[in-house]
């Protein structure tokens, strides 16, 4: 018999305070409450986390891996948008 | 452990391949990119991927019986506590890999399915019983340090979600070696009885624990496409002399023999030579005549309809919670 399937969850963790969470996994579960539990259950065994975010794997939207070129490539050309691009005298000190 | 699956054919139609499209694939693997859920890959690099990540799962949870048969029965709460964390982290490595092997388009529920089902294959050595306490020291010391010499590698594998589970799996797992040498430092440093349920249980881990990787490199053909994917870092034959290597020692010092009398240092070059692995053996475990590869699937399976439900159950309930969410706020609207 085949099985109803368990809803999908990405879990982000923030190991620190001062950090921002971060994607570690995901787990199966029926509910929110339940995926925060499995989570906290598959992903924090060592001390790995101080608060989990759990979200429905379904609700996140993704860029395309093939439009890769035309989103990210033309900042490759805008070195103006960084600092060492600019230059000056070492007379004015650290800027 | 568990890359036993690499040495097998693929199965499923032949399917022709872009050829364009596989140049650039290959590309970004020999450039030591690492493939994405949402990458084109070719299918055969998918479905080794699905079969391979799966059937470590499997041996995962697999793992955990022979174990678990000990945590009741551990000589010490402190030994207990530490049998208990290891088959939990078992279960924990299982579900990182189930995750892993999802986003190649397959569903858990379908992969369990064909392990329940006998269609899906786990590790040869988790078909070979837990006689006593002295086991549960030989599998965390052999059969994990095998596991880790396996995995370590893996660690660097093309495929990104793979790896990245692979790495918290390695992490956890130095703590299951280590505690299993340390049940069998205990065993050879007590009285000769405990001795010698430490040699008996190295007596009978050893060879199987060699067969963990897999058959010689002469006789596995597939290795050597996962080698050019580079999902497979070794061959079978380099990863287990660096076990050999590694263990040999371990095991003298703990006053032990192996049970191989061909077993020789080499000089010359510096590894340990062993006698020939009866590979007989090997195939008859793997498929399915091992001495315990019923009772594993048939504990699985009850597991699972145990379990049935409380799968339900949960589902119902949220299904539940979610309606009656949804008739407050139309009736607050």
């Amino acid at each position: 018999m085949a099985e109803a399937k368990m809803p999908l969850w990405e879990v982000f963790i923030r190991s620190r305070t001062g950090l921002a969470h971060r994607h570690v996994g995901s787990v199966h579960a029926p509910d929110a409450e339940m995926a925060l539990q499995a989570a906290r259950d598959t992903y924090t065994r060592r001390g790995e986390g101080l608060s989990i975010w759990v979200v429905p794997s379904a609700a996140i939207t993704a860029s395309d891996p093939a439009d890769k070129g035309p989103l990210f490539e033309p900042t490759a050309s805008k070195i103006y948008r960084h600092p060492s691009f600019y230059e000056i005298p070492e007379e004015v000190g650290h800027m | 452990m568990y890359s036993q699956a690499l040495n097998e054919r693929v199965e499923g139609p032949r399917i022709v391949e872009d050829p364009e499209k596989l140049a650039a694939f290959q590309a970004r693997i020999d450039a030591e990119e690492r493939i994405e859920p949402n990458d084109w890959m070719p299918e055969a690099y998918r479905r080794t991927l699905i079969r391979q990540i799966s059937q470590h799962a499997h041996s995962e949870v697999v793992g955990m019986l022979p174990e678990g048969n000990w945590i009741t029965r551990a000589p010490s709460l402190r030994r207990k506590a530490a049998l208990l964390a290891k088959v939990q982290d078992e279960g924990g490595h299982g579900l990182y890999l189930y995750a892993a092997a999802e986003t190649l388009g397959v569903s858990r529920e379908e992969l369990y399915e064909q392990l329940l089902a006998g269609k899906a294959k786990y590790s040869s050595i988790f078909n070979y019983p837990t006689l006593t306490w002295a086991d549960i020291g030989c599998i965390g010391w052999l059969v994990d340090g095998a596991a880790i010499m396996n995995q370590i590698p893996l660690c660097r594998t093309s495929y990104g979600p793979y790896a990245r589970a692979m790495i918290r799996i390695c992490k956890e797992e130095s703590f299951h070696q280590r505690q299993g040498y340390e049940i069998m430092l205990t065993l050879c440093r007590g009285t000769p009885e405990q001795k010698a349920m430490a040699q008996d249980a190295l007596n009978r881990w050893w060879w199987p624990a060699l067969m963990m990787f897999g058959p010689p490199d002469s006789e596995s053909q597939h290795t050597e496409q996962s080698m050019r994917w580079k999902i497979k870092r070794f061959t079978n034959d380099e990863l287990r002399q660096k076990f050999v290597d590694a263990t040999v020692p371990q095991g003298l010092y703990l006053g032990l023999t192996f049970p191989d009398p061909e077993l020789r240092y080499d000089e010359t070059t510096g590894h340990w030579r062993f006698g020939k692995i009866d590979w007989e053996e090997f195939k008859r475990v793997l498929a399915g005549h091992g001495p315990c590869n019923r009772e594993r699937l048939a504990a699985r399976r009850k597991a699972h309809e145990d379990g049935a439900w409380v799968r339900e159950a949960a589902l119902a309930h949220a299904a539940k919670r979610r309606a009656r969410e949804r008739a407050q706020r139309i009736a607050a609207e």
